[in-house]
């Protein structure tokens, strides 16, 4: 058999599957590390594409239905893009107690999208998250990775706000 | 390396420390981090550049202090003194005031005899805030990597097993298991692959105990994991975290680079014919795979869903071999049991709980943060010493361990001892160590609804009991939450947390019908005042019997 691409890169030229490959010759592409490798590929794509899931899954030997099924178990893994922004709100206990509903009702009705999917500007993803860890700082919310703790519906919406001005005005 | 290069190697370390007149510790924990504290090193060091003393003080980053409320955390080290809420501003002032004027900044003192630093008992958390978790060569200037040393060059595999044993260790996952138990039927499976696994994937909301001691101490666990997988006989071992903590992450991977630099792991380990290794396997945000089943199979890169045991881990775990998994908080607790004997342990706590817990104290009440005390300290002791009660103008109703799986504990059994047996008899667990006060303006209802959500949608769907049950519990719950249901409702509603309890393959469906069960236990007023009557059905049956 011919090959009419060079070994290890992919036929569309995109460099960043070269990053992709170097992970997955890290774990000699083992099917075993179909977890570390849809990381990575998050990592390096920002959100995991059909076609990235089916390069995966000829890349490791694996049935493609199990990419799809691990890669959809897990809350981590994002199937499709992200909003500019993000915006991630922790309803773990303490937060929960603290108040994060009053928040999550704010924001819902100021972006009129539910939490888990992204405004129509794409502006921001809201994102719930289950306990990021800090509860001494409850209600926490993680805006752009960025901690934000003693969160009021008032701030975040104001926060919202702003990530939407920012649309208009680019 | 040896034992003496080891000492040698901590010695200049000291020695390196104590040139300096004072060391600032600023807390670089993911609490602290996320209130400012990242740019205070900066504000330090431009303060000591005015007063000319860069060169006597050091300023450093730890881990968690405990009182996460009030971040950012600075501590003298020369004398002691802890600061609160320090800001750039505040940093100017302890620099110019205290260090340079020898005046206290009277604002931002922490007062540390009080209750919540003097109560505790710190073992699992010792180092946590005193030293750089990113050196190595400080946690060797505190002592690690010593008991590896002894028990490697001194104690037989079997020695080890017998110590852990007689100190009455017992699985700080939640469950209890004594850890020396565990490890002796790992040591006696026939294999010539074991495996070693550490679960840090501290899934329970509102719960970051793990997190503190793997950012703060995370060569502590390492330690711990050498120790065992000598005792049972692996060379590899895994530390299985969740993706959310991110600051956590990078400290391991820091910590095993250097670890394996000075040849505390990999081949031949202090000389001897002991190899091991670590690595890191990053989970990605499923609760489940905190069960010991699911988190093996995640491991193996497939998906997070548990299987019935027998046969146990102990016998077939990762890739079919013998592997022992033990918790964050049960690996940091074997260098101290190793170097400082099982009995000294064993005379903390309670006879059958001994050591000590970590708790995560949040929710409504005035200290926020990390804590750690003897095991069967009254509920009471924390919650109004330690804890300081409830904010301003509300009554403590409630305390929620074990999280999702856990139950609450009321303020009639406020006295109860907190152990593994006494947190039983009130239906609550241990668990992890998340605790979570709830005053006067928490619904109970609500707070149950609030955890069946959780397991509604963490259920893995293998089984039917947890994957069904658990969402027509959450239904029945928004129905009483609601002011629809009546008190048939209520009926169904236990004997449906019965049957998923009682019928579910794995923990988290087992568990799961705790909260509901155990705010119906104390708190039935509270689902009773939202119902309405009960009307008679046809036939003289009721209506709502046999419906959701």
């Amino acid at each position: 058999m011919t090959q009419t691409t060079k070994p290890n890169s992919h036929p569309s030229g995109d460099n960043r599957f070269k990053l992709l490959d170097r992970t997955i010759t890290k774990h000699q592409a083992n099917g075993d590390a179909l977890i570390e490798v849809l990381h990575a590929a998050q990592e390096i794509f920002g959100f995991l594409e059909t076609d990235l899931l089916i390069y995966i899954s000829h890349k490791l030997k694996l049935p493609l239905s199990r990419v799809y099924g691990v890669a959809t178990f897990y809350h981590f893994f994002r199937l499709k893009p992200n909003g500019k922004h993000t915006f991630v709100l922790c309803t773990g206990t303490a937060c929960y107690v603290k108040g994060a509903n009053g928040i999550q009702q704010a924001v819902e009705g100021h972006c009129r999208t539910k939490f888990g999917e992204t405004t129509a500007d794409r502006s921001v993803s809201l994102i719930s998250a289950r306990c990021v860890g800090s509860c001494g700082l409850a209600p926490v919310t993680v805006i752009d990775n960025q901690v934000v703790g003693k969160m009021t519906p008032e701030e975040a919406v104001n926060r919202l706000r702003a990530f939407q001005e920012e649309e208009v005005t680019a | 390396m040896t034992l003496e290069e080891l000492r040698e190697l901590a010695e200049t370390e000291r020695g390196r420390q104590s040139k300096f007149r004072h060391r600032i510790l600023f807390c670089s924990a993911a609490g602290c981090l996320s209130c400012g504290s990242g740019n205070l090193r900066e504000a330090f060091t431009q303060a000591l550049r005015e007063h000319k003393l860069e060169g006597e003080v050091e300023v450093q980053g730890t881990g968690c202090m405990g009182l996460c409320g009030q971040g950012p955390l600075v501590k003298v080290h020369s004398d002691e003194t802890l600061y609160e809420r320090v800001d750039a501003d505040a940093a100017r002032r302890i620099v110019g005031e205290h260090l340079a004027g020898g005046r206290r900044v009277a604002e931002h003192l922490v007062d540390t005899t009080r209750p919540f630093f003097a109560a505790q008992s710190k073992i699992v958390l010792e180092n946590c805030g005193r030293i750089n978790a990113e050196s190595i060569d400080e946690y060797i200037a505190v002592g690690g990597y010593e008991a590896l040393a002894k028990a490697l060059t001194e104690v037989p595999p079997d020695g080890v097993i017998e110590q852990i044993r007689l100190s009455g260790l017992r699985g700080r996952g939640g469950a209890g298991y004594p850890t020396g138990l565990k490890w002796g039927i790992v040591r006696k499976a026939k294999s010539e692959q074991k495996y070693v696994v550490c679960n840090a994937d501290e899934g329970d909301p509102g719960a970051f105990m793990d997190r503190s001691v793997l950012e703060g101490d995370p060569h502590r666990i390492l330690e711990g994991m050498a120790i065992a997988g000598y005792a049972v006989g692996a060379n590899q071992g895994y530390i299985y975290i969740r993706a959310e903590y991110p600051l956590a992450i990078e400290r391991l991977k820091l910590a095993i680079k250097q670890a394996e630099r000075l040849g505390l792991l990999g081949n031949r380990i202090f000389d001897s014919n002991f190899n091991f290794r670590i690595d890191l396997r990053i989970g990605a945000g499923a609760f489940v795979c905190g069960e010991e089943t699911a988190l093996l199979r995640s491991i193996q890169g497939r998906r997070g869903r548990p299987r019935p045991r027998p046969p146990y881990p102990s016998e077939r775990g990762l890739w079919g071999m013998p592997t022992l998994i033990n918790n964050v908080e049960t690996y940091a607790n074997i260098a101290p049991i190793m170097t400082r004997g099982s009995a000294w342990f064993a005379s903390i706590g309670t006879p059958k709980s001994t050591g000590t817990k970590v708790f995560a104290l949040a929710g409504k009440i005035r200290n926020t943060g990390l804590i750690e005390v003897p095991m069967g300290i009254p509920l009471r002791k924390i919650i109004f010493d330690i804890g300081e009660g409830t904010p301003e103008g509300t009554e403590f109703k409630a305390a929620q361990t074990g999280g999702p799986s856990g139950g609450c504990i009321p303020k009639e059994h406020l006295d109860l001892p907190v152990d593994y047996e006494s947190l039983a008899t009130v239906g609550s667990i241990m668990g992890s160590g998340g605790m979570i006060v709830m005053d006067s303006t928490s619904n109970m209802v609500d707070v149950a609804k609030y955890f069946m959500e959780f397991s509604v949608d963490e259920s893995c769907g293998k089984c039917i009991p947890c994957r069904v049950g658990t969402k027509h519990i959450h239904g029945l719950l928004e129905k009483i939450s609601a002011g629809t249901a009546d008190a048939g409702h209520v009926r169904l509603l236990e004997e449906l947390c019965t049957m998923v309890k009682e019928t579910s393959l794995c923990g988290l469906g087992q568990s799961a019908p705790n909260p509901v069960l155990s705010t119906l236990r104390f708190f039935r007023q509270e689902y009773d005042e939202k119902l309405v009557p009960e009307t008679a059905g046809e036939n003289g049956t009721h209506k709502n019997d046999k419906t959701v």
